[in-house]
Parts: C-alpha cells; sequence; structure tokens
C-alpha cells in the first residue's frame, strides 16, 4: 500500500527563537526516532508547516543540511497559519511535510566563490546555504554575504549574524535602509544594491545567490549584472502561494513549471523565460 | 474485447446484478431540476432526455471535498488517526465519452511525481460504463479536443442506443468484462452493427495543436482582458469541469479532534494565488482566464501529452455571463 502523501512528520518544538518582534524561528525535532533516521534534504528545499486546526503553510527549511537531527524554519507572523504557529510554545507538536522541491547545485559550486546577496525575512533560505557552505569551507573560496533590512530590529539571526561578521573566511556586509539604523549602528546605512555596488565584490569564478522582495531584486539585478555575473551564475528561490507541495493544487503553477516541484531554486536564465506570475 | 447487445428492458436487472455484487452505482439522477451524478438503488432512478449532465462524473474519483488525514490532540501531542477516507466499488453508469476521457486526465495529475492513493484508489475501484452520445448541442466540441461521441477511450463499457430496444455493448477493458460476464445472460453477441450511424454529429471546430503552438507567444495579447471583461470570477467554469483538478486544503475541527480536507478551488478565484504578502502574482481576471486556458491548452498538453479539456461544453452551458469557451478559442485563432 502506498503512503498518504499528506500525511505529515510530528514534530516536536525543540526551542523557540525570537529574531524580531513578529519572526520566530523553530527549532523542530522528530518525534520518532525512525523518522528522523530517515529523513533527508538539501539545501533550498522547503516543506509544508501545519498547526493542526488551522492549516499548513509553506517555508522553507532553513537550517542546513549538515546539520543532523533536527530541521529549523523561520516565520513572520503573518496569516491564520503563522499566527496560530506563533501561539505555539517549547515542547508543542507541530505537523512538517517534505523536504519539496529542488536544490542548489552546491557541488557544482565547488571551488567557486558564493555571493549571497538578501533582504529581510528573505534570508532564511539562504541562511540554510551559508551554514552548508561554511561546514564544507574548504569546497569554497571567497564567500560574501550582503544581507539588508528595513531597520536594525528587522534584522534576523542577529547572534549569527555577529558570528559571521566574527569570521576571518566570511565577508558580511550587514546594512539597513535609511531611517532603520540606531544611534549605536556601526554598519552601512543605505539599500543593499547601492550597498552591493559599493563593495563591487568579484564576479571571477563566483554564484551569486539572490533572495529579497521583488523590488529589491528588481534594482539588484543590474547591480549583479554589471559586477559581470551573468544570467546562469545568478541564482534565486521563487516564492509562489501553495497548499499541496507536490504540483497537484495548481496554485503555483508559473508556465510550465510549477514552483513546487520544478523549484524553487533557479537561476536568473530560467526566471527570465518564466512569465511573469511569481 | 467484444461486442454485445443488452436489452433497454435488461438494464433494470444488470442494476440488480451490480448492486447485488457489492458494488454502489452513481448514475445521472435530477435533483432540484439539474442533472447530475448521484447514487441509485434501481435503474427506474436513472435520468433521461438530458443533452449533458451540469457536473460531471469527476465527482466519483476527486469529490467536492475528502478527508484527507484525521488527527486529534491531547495536551501537547498530536495523534494521526487512519483517515476514514476509503474508496467504495462502484459502477459509475451512463458516463458521456467526453468525461471518460477526462478520467485520464485527472489520473496523470494524481498519479506523476508523488501518487495520490485517495484519487489512484477510488480511479482503481471505478468501473466505468459510458454512453455514447445522439445527440448534442452547440456547445459540445470533443471532436476539435481528441474525442467522439461514440470514444472508447476511458469506458470499461460502452453502451451505444442503436435502436429503440437495444444498446450496443462495446467491452474495453477487463473491468467492463467483469460487468458482462456478472449477467451473461442479458447479453447477446452483436453482429454487426454499425455504431457510427448512430451517433450524434459534432464537426470539429479547431485545430487543437495549432491552438498548442500559437498559445505561448498570445502571453501578452489584449485579446485575454478582452474576453474576461465580463467575466465575475465565480469559478462555475472550474466546478462543472470533468478534468479541473485544483484544489484547496483545509482543516476542520471539533474540540480535540480534527479533519484535513482537500477541496475543489479554482484558478478564477483572487485569492488562488494570492500571497499572505498581498502580492499576487494573477491579480487581475484577465490573468485568471488566461491561464485557464493557458494551463489547459499549452502547459498541460506539453507536460501530460494531453490537453486539459474534453469539449464538453459544460462551462460554456454554466457560466452565468456567457463566456463561451468555444468562441473564445476560435478568437484566440485569429488573434494576430
Amino acid at each position: 500500500m502506498e503512503t498518504n502523501v499528506y500525511k505529515p512528520y510530528l514534530m516536536r518544538i525543540a526551542e523557540i527563537t525570537e529574531e524580531t518582534p513578529d519572526v520566530r524561528t523553530f527549532r523542530l525535532e522528530f518525534t520518532k526516532e525512525d523518522e528522523a533516521a530517515s529523513f533527508s534534504y538539501k539545501a533550498g528545499q522547503f516543506g509544508e508547516y501545519s498547526v493542526f486546526g488551522e492549516g499548513e503553510s509553506t517555508f522553507c527549511i532553513a537550517s542546513s543540511p549538515t546539520r543532523k537531527g533536527y530541521i529549523e524554519c523561520t516565520f513572520r507572523k503573518a496569516g491564520r497559519v503563522t499566527k496560530a504557529l506563533a501561539a505555539r510554545e517549547k515542547g508543542d507538536t507541530i505537523g512538517f511535510r517534505g523536504p519539496y522541491g529542488n536544490t542548489f547545485p552546491l557541488s557544482d559550486w565547488k571551488g567557486k566563490s558564493l555571493l549571497f546577496v538578501t533582504g529581510g525575512i528573505a534570508l532564511p533560505p539562504l541562511r540554510c546555504v551559508i551554514w552548508n557552505a561554511l561546514d564544507l569551507r574548504d569546497n569554497f573560496k571567497d564567500i560574501t554575504i550582503v544581507y539588508g533590512a528595513r531597520s536594525v530590529q528587522d534584522l534576523v539571526y542577529k547572534k549569527e549574524l555577529a558570528e559571521w561578521d566574527a569570521r576571518p573566511d566570511v565577508k558580511l556586509i550587514t546594512t539597513v535602509d535609511p531611517g532603520g539604523e540606531t544611534t549605536d549602528w556601526k554598519g552601512p546605512v543605505g539599500f543593499v544594491p547601492t550597498v552591493l555596488e559599493k563593495a563591487s565584490p568579484s564576479s571571477a569564478d563566483s554564484v551569486a545567490l539572490l533572495c529579497g522582495p521583488p523590488i529589491m531584486i528588481k534594482l539588484t539585478l543590474p547591480v549583479l549584472s554589471n559586477l559581470g555575473f551573468s544570467p546562469e551564475n545568478i541564482y534565486t528561490t521563487l516564492e509562489n502561494r501553495m497548499k499541496c507541495g507536490i504540483g497537484k493544487c495548481g496554485r503555483c503553477n508559473v508556465g510550465k513549471y510549477f514552483v513546487c516541484k520544478d523549484g524553487p531554486v533557479f537561476t536568473f536564465a530560467q526566471v527570465n523565460e518564466l512569465p511573469p506570475e511569481y | 474485447m467484444g461486442k454485445k447487445t443488452i436489452n433497454v428492458d435488461s438494464l433494470g436487472e444488470l442494476f440488480h446484478k451490480i448492486k447485488s455484487g457489492g458494488k454502489r452505482i452513481l448514475a445521472p439522477v435530477e435533483k432540484d431540476g439539474v442533472i447530475l451524478f448521484g447514487e441509485v438503488a434501481s435503474y427506474p432512478e436513472v435520468a433521461t432526455g438530458y443533452i449533458q449532465t451540469v457536473f460531471s462524473a469527476k465527482e466519483a474519483v476527486l469529490p467536492r471535498f475528502e478527508e484527507i488525514l484525521r488527527f486529534s490532540s491531547e495536551g501537547r501531542d498530536v495523534v494521526i488517526e487512519e483517515e476514514s477516507n476509503k474508496p467504495v466499488p462502484t459502477v459509475v453508469f451512463g458516463v458521456r465519452p467526453c468525461d471518460a476521457k477526462s478520467l485520464s486526465v485527472i489520473k496523470a495529475v494524481f498519479e506523476r511525481d508523488y501518487p495520490d492513493i485517495f484519487v489512484q484508489s477510488k480511479i482503481d475501484s471505478t468501473t466505468v460504463i459510458g454512453l455514447s452520445c445522439v445527440n448534442s448541442d452547440e456547445y459540445c466540441f470533443c471532436t476539435s479536443v481528441g474525442g467522439a461521441p461514440g470514444d472508447t477511450a476511458g469506458s470499461d463499457l460502452l453502451l451505444t442506443r442503436i435502436n429503440d430496444a437495444n444498446y450496443l455493448a462495446e467491452i474495453i477493458t477487463e473491468k467492463g468484462e467483469s460487468i458482462v460476464s456478472s449477467a451473461p445472460e442479458l447479453f447477446s453477441e452483436a453482429g454487426n452493427v454499425d455504431k457510427d450511424r448512430h451517433l450524434a454529429q459534432v464537426n470539429r471546430q479547431f485545430d487543437l495543436d495549432e491552438l498548442e503552438k500559437r498559445l505561448p507567444a498570445l502571453f501578452e495579447s489584449p485579446l485575454w482582458a478582452g474576453q474576461s471583461l465580463r467575466c465575475i470570477g465565480c469559478g462555475a467554469c472550474s466546478f462543472v469541469c470533468p478534468s479541473c483538478t485544483c484544489f484547496d486544503i483545509q482543516d476542520e475541527t471539533d474540540g480535540a479532534r480534527g479533519i484535513r480536507l482537500r477541496c475543489w478551488d479554482s484558478c478564477g478565484f483572487a485569492q488562488f494565488t494570492l500571497h499572505t504578502s498581498g502580492h499576487n502574482p494573477r491579480g487581475v481576471q484577465s490573468k485568471r482566464w488566461r491561464q485557464r486556458i493557458m494551463h489547459k491548452f499549452s502547459y498541460q498538453p506539453g507536460e501530460l501529452g494531453t490537453a486539459g479539456c474534453v469539449g464538453c461544453g459544460r462551462c460554456s452551458r454554466a457560466c452565468p455571463v456567457d463566456m463561451n469557451i468555444l468562441q473564445h478559442i476560435k478568437d484566440i485563432l485569429e488573434a494576430r
């Protein structure tokens, strides 16, 4: 008998981190040992997280597959399910279906430099790749991260930002939008595209991972292009509303692709071929 | 696998045999003036004199809503229970060849990548007794999308009325054979029957391959806005469509116990693609109408090898603002 593809794993909330007043990170552990042992995923994949009785919500797996025994997700309190999720406490049980979708081709990037460009709540999908790359640090040349948020308060993963900042093998630039700085803010103030242009990282033997709100992406692409990144070497992860996550419910259909099963990872060479329905 | 005939008066006995064999029978019935598929106990309940049922036979394998998960909460723990959604051995009687063909679209969507046991098990436990069309109306266009009024595809047993007293019974599959062999005394050898002579005449009105070829270049065409100006986004077209499969997932609870339901949905609804942020990739009705046509006639042929339309004409009959898909397709093919 085949299994019910809509049946989630039962996961225990092992740890809750309040990233910002409305953004939380959950560390989730499997409640069944055999499921924990057989579960595996790759950077870029996502899942359907559920509060039983409220429904399911789609987010990436924000932790690195190199860290075993748990997965993490980071979400903003926004709709019915995420509000219900945010009301859960450590020790509560939630559901997880996945991993779904394709992955960032990290093994193809051996020997290359990685440039991460991201904004606001779009850091979680790239955080998975960042830690994955840092845990295999010898496989890559330079690792540069340009991350921006509206305000200091809106920066997520503050502890990890400090950790990356302290590492000699990572170049991290954290910026906040004008007006979003605090009196003790020492970093740059400005929008991500401008800050990226100023930093001017090399595109030689490098791939860029770009993930953020549509306006940030729109204004960052020309900057990356001027730096010499071709659309084939700029990767992103698309978001579309999903229910099933497995290519059936129809919501995330963009042209001949379903973001859930053919994505969510695309290069901009691929994105440029898509109808603008994402 | 063979051709037989069965007398009209024997259908009552055939129904009796099927029922006593432990199978549920779904057939076209009239309910509040609407012809739809419902469970029947005996043959006289079956509706007659209609061209097309308002709702399709899709419900036999993809119900309007069905349980896909059952759970209960106890404090901080959750228990996932065995879902009650199990297939019932079913014979669907009186399925038009267009509807029978649509089952292959549904099957293809639900078996690829991540097989869906709920749809698959219903398809496996369903026997389709098709009923060829001897009449059609101006909304029918099966022959333009690869079907025909007497097409056997998708049926296990296909009945065609060949005179006042008899149906030709074409046995297409083993499931069909088992229906005949459950009551062999009701069937006679068919001999030479010119089936086509008894079928409705449905003329081919457009070239499906040409449509598929032309659609990608028309993505930005102003015709989508023109065609959908009057669309009110009611979703009726999807609900009556035999090959629309898009769905929503919703939870329902009663205290600590709950179920997760799969419910029919429609790409015609604004909320279908609405992001939590407020961004909507298909934020206006013209984009949603374009998606309906593109998905059925451009994306699905590439992905599944078959169009997502069987030419039943239901969407045009049901549309409250009289959008006629056949006319719109012809206009699309004429667009430059």
